[in-house]
C-alpha cells in the first residue's frame, strides 16, 4: 500500500487565530494513516487581496503559494474561501505560463477538508467527544464556489452521540466577507445577527463550519452575546476521538 | 425612507436603512417571499435549470452579432409601420420622446413600468415638457404619488408596509381607505381608468423584441401595460439594446425561466406582444407606434469587462437573495438600479469611480449568481470593478497603504512571522479569556464580535513540536 501524502495549507486565520484547528486536522489525518507535511514559508492565499480588487498583490502572493505546493500530492485547506481561490483563480491569476500550468495542477489537487475526507479519502464515519445537538453553516466559498454541501453533512450525520440539525437558511451568508465586515460593520453585523438567532433557534450546543472567516465572525458574535452556543471547526469536532 | 442623498457616505446611507422600522419589516417579508416562491417554482420544473443555460447561450450568441440582430428588428419595426429611434445617451432619448409628445400635441402619457425610463429619468423630464406622467403599475403609481424612486426592479415599493400605502392614499387621494391590499388596488383601479382614457402618449419598457418578427414584448401581472399600448394614440417602447432576442423560439426560452425568477409565477399574468401600430381593418392598438433603443453606456460594454451584465433580464432575482440588499433595501444604493446587478449596471451607466463605495456592498456570497436565471457572475464582476477602482486610484490612500503592505508582507515569511510576534505583544492589555472585546482602530470589528486573540503560539510555532509527535 502506497502512503498518502498531504500537504496542510494553513491559511493566515488557521495560523494566527485557529492554530488548534490545524493541530487537530494533523492529528485525525495521521489517525487515518495520512503522512502530513507542512511547507515551511506560507503565509496567506492572497484571497483578500484578490477580492479586495490588489490583483498585481494577489499574484504574487499566488504564485509563491504555488511554488510551495509544486510537490505536494494533495493540498488540504481548513477554509472553504482559501481552497476556492486556490481552485479557481490562482490559474487566471499567475502570469507566466509555466507556473500557469504549475497552478492548473495544484488546483486539481486542493481540498477543502471536508471533501479531502469524504471524496479523496473515502471515510465518513468518526468518532468526536462533543456530545449532544450541533448545526452546520454553508460557507459560501465552499458551498456556492465549490459545489460542496454534502460532504461536511455527510461527515455529521454519522458521528455518534452526535445529533445533527440543519440550520435555517443554513446557505445564507454569515456577513463575513474578509474586509466587507470591517468596511460595512453594520450591515455585516445585522446580518450576523438574523444568523445566530436562526442558530440559537435550533437549539444545538455546538454550530459547525467548514471556514476560519465564517467562525471568527460567528464566534465572534455568539461571544459577545454571551451565548451557550460554540463555533467549532469541523476538525475540532473530531479531533479526540478516535478515527 | 425616499432616495438617497449621494452626498452622504454609503455607509451612512445604509445605517438610516437599517435604522427604518418600516422598511426592514417591508423588506423582511417581501425578500422571503419572493426567495420562497422562486424556489418551489425552479423545483417544480426540471427543465429549467437547462433552460437557464439555453438562455445564456443565446445572450451570448445574441451580443456576438447584436448589429446584425438590432438591424433585423429596425427592418421588421419598420416593415409593420412603426418607427424606430437610437438614443445614444439620456438626454438622446429623453429628447426624442419629448419631440414624439410635443407632435402628437400629448398633454397627458399613461406609463407601464419600465426601468429603462426610471435610467433616463423620463418623468421630470415630460413633466417639464407639460405632459402629465401617469404611472399605472401599482407599486409605481404608490411611488410616483409618494415622490419616490422604484426600491426594486419588479417590485418599486417593496420597501413600503400597506399600513404606510393606506396612510399615502389617504393623504394624496383624499379617501380613507383600510389596510388592505385588494382596496387599495380598488381605489388605485378607479384612479387610473380615467386617466387611460384621457392619455395621448402610452409610454412603456420592454422586456424583449424579438428580431425576426419586430415585435416588442411586455411581461407585466396587472393588465395596465395593454391599455398602456391600446388605449392611447401613440405608443413608445424604449428600450435597451441588449433586450433583443433572435426569434419567438429563443423568446420562449426566456418566458419560461423569467417569472419564475422573478415573482415565482410559471408565468407573469400578461405576455403582450407588441408588432406595430394598428393596422387598417384592426380594431384597437394606437395610431403610431415607436421604439426608442437605448445605448447609455451598454455598447461601449460589448466589449468590457461589464458584458455579462447586459445579459440581465430584470427579473431582480439577485436582489431578493441578496443579504446587503435584504438589510438595506434598495433606496441607500442611490442609483436607479438597485442590489447586486444595480452596482454592475450603475458602473455601466456612470463609470467605475461612481461605484467606489458600492463596489464593497457585497459579501460576495455568490446568492445573486446563484439566483440569476442567466447565471451572470455578479461577484466577479464587482471584484473587476473593485480593481478598476484600486487601479485608477480612486480608493482612499489609506486603504491602498494598507493592502500593498499586506500583500508586500505576504511574500516575506520570516517578517509575517514578526509581524505575529509583534502583534501578539501589542494585543496583551486587551486580551481577555483569549479574546478580544475592544481593541483601538479595530472598532468596526469589535463593536459587535469579539475578535479572536493572536494565538500564543501559532500553527507554524507548533509545527516542529508536532512534527514529531506520535500518532495517537
Amino acid at each position: 500500500m502506497t502512503v498518502m501524502r498531504a500537504s496542510l495549507m494553513i491559511t493566515c486565520l488557521g495560523d494566527m487565530f485557529f492554530p488548534e484547528v490545524g493541530v487537530s486536522i494533523v492529528r485525525l489525518l495521521r489517525r487515518l494513516g495520512v503522512t502530513v507535511e507542512f511547507p515551511q514559508g506560507q503565509t496567506c492565499c492572497g484571497l483578500p487581496l484578490f477580492n479586495s480588487g490588489y490583483h498585481a498583490e494577489a499574484r504574487r502572493v499566488a504564485a509563491r503559494t504555488v511554488a510551495l505546493f509544486r510537490d505536494a500530492d494533495h493540498v488540504v485547506v481548513p477554509s472553504g474561501s482559501c481552497a476556492w481561490m486556490v481552485r479557481h483563480e490562482y490559474p487566471g491569476l499567475v502570469g507566466e505560463p509555466e507556473l500557469a500550468r504549475d497552478a492548473l495542477r495544484l488546483a486539481a489537487r486542493v481540498y477543502e477538508l471536508s471533501q479531502f475526507l469524504v471524496r479523496v479519502l473515502g471515510r465518513s464515519e468518526f468518532h468526536s467527544t462533543v456530545r449532544g445537538r450541533v448545526t452546520y453553516h454553508d460557507s459560501c466559498h465552499l458551498l456556492r464556489g465549490l459545489h460542496e454541501a454534502e460532504s461536511p453533512r455527510e461527515v455529521l450525520r454519522h458521528l455518534a452521540g452526535v445529533e445533527f440539525v440543519e440550520l435555517p437558511g443554513a446557505d445564507e451568508c454569515c456577513g463575513f466577507g474578509g474586509s466587507f465586515a470591517v468596511r460595512l460593520p453594520e450591515v455585516s453585523s445585522q446580518i450576523l445577527e438574523k444568523k445566530l438567532r436562526h442558530v440559537e433557534a435550533t437549539g444545538a450546543a455546538c454550530l459547525v463550519a467548514c471556514d476560519a472567516g465564517c467562525l471568527m465572525q460567528m464566534g465572534g458574535g455568539l461571544r459577545r452575546r454571551g451565548s451557550r452556543v460554540r463555533a467549532l471547526h469541523l476538525a475540532e469536532l473530531l479531533d479526540g476521538g478516535r478515527a | 425612507m425616499s432616495q438617497a442623498d449621494l452626498s452622504i457616505p454609503f455607509r451612512r446611507r445604509a445605517g438610516r436603512a437599517m435604522e427604518d422600522a418600516f422598511l426592514q419589516e417591508a423588506l423582511t417579508i417581501a425578500t422571503t417571499k419572493f426567495i420562497g416562491l422562486r424556489r418551489e417554482a425552479f423545483d417544480a420544473f426540471p427543465e429549467g435549470e437547462g433552460l437557464r443555460d439555453r438562455a445564456r447561450e443565446i445572450k451570448e450568441a445574441t451580443l456576438q452579432h447584436l448589429d446584425r440582430y438590432l438591424e433585423q428588428l429596425i427592418g421588421n419595426v419598420e416593415r409593420f409601420g412603426g418607427r424606430v429611434h437610437f438614443a445614444t445617451t439620456a438626454a438622446e432619448a429623453r429628447a426624442v420622446i419629448l419631440e414624439i409628445g410635443r407632435r402628437a400635441g400629448a398633454r397627458m402619457a399613461v406609463k407601464s413600468k419600465s426601468m429603462a425610463t426610471e435610467e433616463i429619468h423620463l418623468n421630470e423630464a415630460l413633466e417639464e415638457a407639460g405632459i402629465v406622467p401617469v404611472e399605472t403599475d401599482l407599486g409605481e403609481y404608490i411611488i410616483q404619488l409618494a415622490h419616490e424612486r422604484p426600491s426594486h426592479i419588479i417590485a418599486p415599493a417593496i420597501h413600503k408596509t400597506k399600513g404606510q400605502i393606506a396612510d399615502l392614499f389617504g393623504k394624496e387621494l383624499k379617501r380613507t381607505v383600510p389596510a388592505d391590499p385588494e382596496a387599495l388596488t380598488q381605489l388605485a383601479r378607479g384612479e387610473l381608468r380615467e386617466k387611460f382614457l384621457q392619455a395621448d402618449l402610452g409610454i412603456t419598457g420592454a422586456n424583449f423584441a424579438v428580431a425576426d418578427t419586430g415585435t416588442v414584448v411586455l411581461v407585466t401581472n396587472e393588465g395596465n401595460g395593454r391599455m398602456v399600448t391600446s388605449l392611447p394614440r401613440v405608443h413608445v417602447a424604449v428600450m435597451g439594446v441588449e433586450k433583443v432576442v433572435p426569434s419567438m423560439s429563443d423568446l420562449m426560452v426566456f418566458l419560461a425561466i423569467l417569472a419564475k425568477s422573478a415573482t415565482g409565477q410559471k408565468l407573469s399574468v400578461y405576455t403582450t406582444l407588441v408588432q406595430g401600430p394598428r393596422r387598417a381593418g384592426e380594431l384597437e392598438g394606437p395610431e403610431e407606434f415607436h421604439l426608442v433603443l437605448l445605448d447609455n453606456g451598454r455598447v461601449d460594454q460589448l466589449a468590457g469587462p461589464l458584458r455579462e451584465a447586459l445579459y440581465c433580464l430584470r427579473c431582480g432575482a439577485c436582489l431578493n437573495v441578496c443579504p446587503v440588499y435584504r438589510q438595506i433595501g434598495g433606496h441607500a444604493y442611490g442609483h436607479t438600479y438597485p442590489g447586486p446587478i444595480g452596482i454592475l449596471l450603475t458602473a455601466m451607466l456612470n463609470g467605475p469611480a461612481s461605484v467606489k463605495e458600492l463596489a464593497h456592498a457585497s459579501s460576495l456570497c455568490g446568492a445573486c449568481a446563484d439566483a440569476c436565471p442567466v447565471r451572470i457572475d455578479i461577484p466577479r464582476m464587482l471584484i473587476e470593478l473593485r480593481r478598476q477602482v484600486d487601479e485608477k486610484r480612486i480608493a482612499p490612500w489609506i486603504e491602498r497603504v494598507v493592502f500593498e503592505s499586506f500583500g508586500w508582507l505576504l511574500a516575506r515569511p520570516l517578517l509575517y512571522g514578526l509581524a505575529g510576534r509583534i502583534a501578539r505583544v501589542l494585543q496583551r492589555p486587551f486580551v481577555r479569556d483569549g479574546a478580544i472585546r475592544s481593541l483601538p482602530l479595530f472598532g468596526d470589528w469589535t463593536r459587535t464580535r469579539d475578535l479572536p486573540a493572536v494565538a500564543s503560539r501559532t500553527f507554524r510555532e507548533r509545527w516542529n513540536e508536532l512534527e514529531r509527535e506520535t500518532p495517537r
